[in-house]
């Protein structure tokens, strides 16, 4: 906390990986599922389309590997501004 | 071994466990009961989570919500996994950093108000009160169908356990047997979805078994289960009928209100670090997709079976070239024993309407297609002769359906049990620290010792166990239909209060109060028109009709606009009002950085 500077700066990298994570978490369950599906629809897999694909287990998958990326990437964060316990 | 003494065997070799589990990890002081004392190994607690997370609803219900409506309804299965998202981006590392142990503890420290502090202890009571009276008649219900009690022995049995195990081991006690209900849940779900998957589609897992070929036919297995549902006059699996905004937006309630539970997010605070915190999320969510990849083939494959039961020529012909099972087969067939069993339970039902020994079973609320208004000609059809199928029934009688051994009845049933009594533990915590910790030592006797506090905090459960157990027995009119209300309620007030505490410097006192408050009471509004002022029926001023909606937005979906609302608010509010002091703003810095979380600190 004594070095202000040091604490924005990991603040506002923080936030940019969140951002970058959000967008994605949203693409694949409200966009690829929901929104985009009907353009998706020439993608055929397994008797139905990418977008059913999605909307039943690839947002779920894309979620976990989301969760692990942000955590190892969060760990690496820390250690460059030494705030890691 | 008949099948009673089977259920009895592995029901209570389970109970047996957690209670063993129970009296080797007891709580000696409050770091202990209200947070394991922070030395929950972050894999442990990821399966501690999932068996919190999932409840009777996610066990039983889910695979039939999906079964009954296909695509449509996948919001369930995307909304009550992306929460974890929010959950380890936004909020678990951050309240873990604060180091405290309850959700309205935060919110009162954040936004220096006492006041802020009690609005939180209401919405988690709301919250968690709703659910555990749906835990608690799932128990009573799954007790008196596999141990043949009545329902309220039942009842009595499933808290007297909950009681040895929580009230005596608390946040530690509860984690270590939330880890062995995970285990049992997980295996009774898996085994008859891989037998069924197996004798479907060839796949050992079903989760690509459900993409594979549908053995018998040779076609891809969702195309054949769409032909066959759409023949019988059903909408068609894989479309989408819904409306798209909200299809949207009921995710998204179902999202941010997972992440606003209180009795989830108090799991983060039992691992030793900020970095645990963050990828216990992501464990939490591989033993939770461990199920919820498994539902989505689960419901189409019971589906497809139970059409199929129906319809025998459905799996290779078309499916009125051979006549609809017959009523002479049903009463005395081995293999339909399932159908007379569940028919006693009023959970299924079929009434032959037009008198010629045979059970069709289609779609009659909508115009025939034209193979099923030959059909109609053809075999005189007086209606839909299978007039009571409960989505319920799809995931507990899924083994009979196809056949399996006893031993894999016995499990379903253990493991429905778990995912019940998991639950309705995690919840009695979350109720039992919010009154001693938050009401008793924080307002009511700040002067109390931990011993004291400790003992309010095992009396406050005991009392919570009684009165959801009484609430069990005569459950209110209205138990199923809050469960949507505790998401909208969790979605609207805790989920935003957290998080605008955690990324804003500037949303102070009266801005969160303000929030939490229209959040939560837009949100009430818009459900009570719809579904009755205190779900009262009759009090509606609209018709529960998509007709009525404000923008086709549907009472469950609400939550995320009234998120908004509570947003908004907090914003104007703050913005009009004085700057939060200097020590709060410390206060959010410091839990922006994850050194020096340290353990428990009491204040």
């Amino acid at each position: 906390m004594s070095d202000k500077h040091s604490t924005n700066a990991y603040w506002s990298a923080n936030l940019r990986i969140i951002w970058v994570c959000i967008a994605i978490w949203a693409f694949v369950s409200y966009g690829c599922a929901i929104i985009f599906r009907p353009l998706l629809s020439g993608i055929r897999l397994g008797g139905t389309d990418l977008g059913f694909w999605f909307a039943q287990q690839g947002s779920i998958l894309v979620f976990i590997v989301l969760i692990f990326w942000y955590a190892w990437r969060m760990n690496r964060l820390d250690r460059e501004f030494g705030v890691e316990e | 071994m008949s099948q009673f003494t089977l259920n009895l065997i592995f029901i209570g070799i389970s109970f047996a466990i957690y209670i063993g589990i129970a009296i080797w990890a007891r709580a000696g002081s409050t770091a202990e009961f209200y947070a394991a004392n922070r030395g929950v190994h972050p894999v442990m607690n990821g399966m501690a989570t999932a068996a919190d997370w999932m409840s009777a609803a996610s066990f039983i219900s889910m695979a039939g919500l999906i079964a009954f409506t296909g695509y449509d309804n996948s919001t369930y299965l995307m909304g009550w996994t992306g929460g974890y998202v929010l959950l380890a981006l936004l909020l678990a590392p951050y309240l873990r950093k604060f180091g405290k142990f309850t959700v309205p503890e935060f919110i009162g420290d954040r936004f220096y108000s006492q006041t802020a502090r009690v609005i939180g202890v209401v919405c988690l009571l709301i919250i968690s009160i709703t659910y555990v009276i749906g835990q608690m008649t799932g128990v009573g219900v799954t007790f008196s169908r596999y141990l043949e009690v009545s329902n309220s022995t039942g009842l009595w049995i499933g808290a007297a356990l909950v009681f040895a195990y929580a009230v005596l081991g608390g946040m530690k006690g509860i984690t270590y047997t939330q880890v062995a209900q995970y285990v049992v849940l997980i295996i009774a779900y898996t085994i008859p979805a891989v037998f069924i998957s197996l004798k479907l589609t060839g796949h050992v897992l079903p989760q690509t078994g459900l993409f594979g070929t549908h053995d018998p036919s040779g076609v891809k297995f969702l195309a054949k289960l769409d032909q066959i549902v759409t023949d019988l006059g059903f909408r068609s699996y894989t479309g989408h009928h819904q409306s798209t905004l909200d299809m949207v937006l009921f995710t998204m309630a179902l999202m941010i209100g997972t992440a606003g539970l209180p009795h989830v997010i108090i799991r983060f605070f039992t691992v030793p670090k900020v970095s645990d915190a963050r990828t216990s999320a992501g464990w939490a969510l591989v033993f939770i997709a461990l199920l919820y990849t498994v539902a989505p083939a689960v419901g189409a494959m019971s589906r497809l079976n139970l059409t199929k039961t129906m319809w025998p020529g459905a799996a290779t012909s078309q499916t009125f070239s051979a006549p609809a099972v017959s009523l002479a087969e049903i009463e005395t067939r081995e293999d339909l024993q399932w159908m007379r069993n569940w028919q006693i339970t009023g959970l299924l039902n079929w009434e032959d309407k037009n008198g010629d020994g045979l059970i069709q079973y289609y779609n009659d609320k909508v115009e025939p297609n034209e193979t099923l208004a030959q059909a109609i000609t053809d075999q005189n059809l007086q209606g839909n002769e299978l007039t009571t199928v409960n989505n319920d029934i799809m995931v507990l009688a899924n083994p009979e359906i196809a056949n399996l051994p006893g031993w894999v009845i016995a499990i379903v049933a253990a493991g429905g049990l778990a995912a019940a009594l998991s639950t309705a533990a995690g919840l009695l915590l979350a109720i039992s620290g919010a009154v001693s910790h938050d009401l008793v030592k924080g307002w009511w006797a700040p002067n109390i010792s931990e011993k004291g506090e400790l003992m309010a905090a095992r009396v406050s459960m005991g009392i919570s166990i009684l009165v959801a157990t009484i609430l069990g027995l005569n459950p209110p009119g209205f138990a199923a239909q809050t469960v949507a209300l505790a998401f909208g309620l969790a979605a609207s007030s805790i989920f935003p209060v957290l998080m605008m505490g955690i990324f804003s410097r500037r949303v102070n006192r009266q801005g969160a109060i303000w929030g939490m408050i229209a959040g939560i009471t837009s949100t009430l509004i818009y459900i009570f028109t719809y579904k009755g002022w205190f779900f009262i029926s009759g009090t509606n001023m609209l018709d529960d009709v998509s007709a009525n909606w404000l923008f086709g937005i549907s009472p469950a979906s609400f939550g995320t606009i009234g998120a908004l609302i509570n947003f908004g608010v907090a914003y104007l509010v703050s913005n009009a009002t004085e700057a939060p002091p200097e020590h709060v703003v410390e206060l959010v810095e410091s839990i922006r950085v994850p050194r020096g979380a340290g353990v428990a600190v009491d204040h």
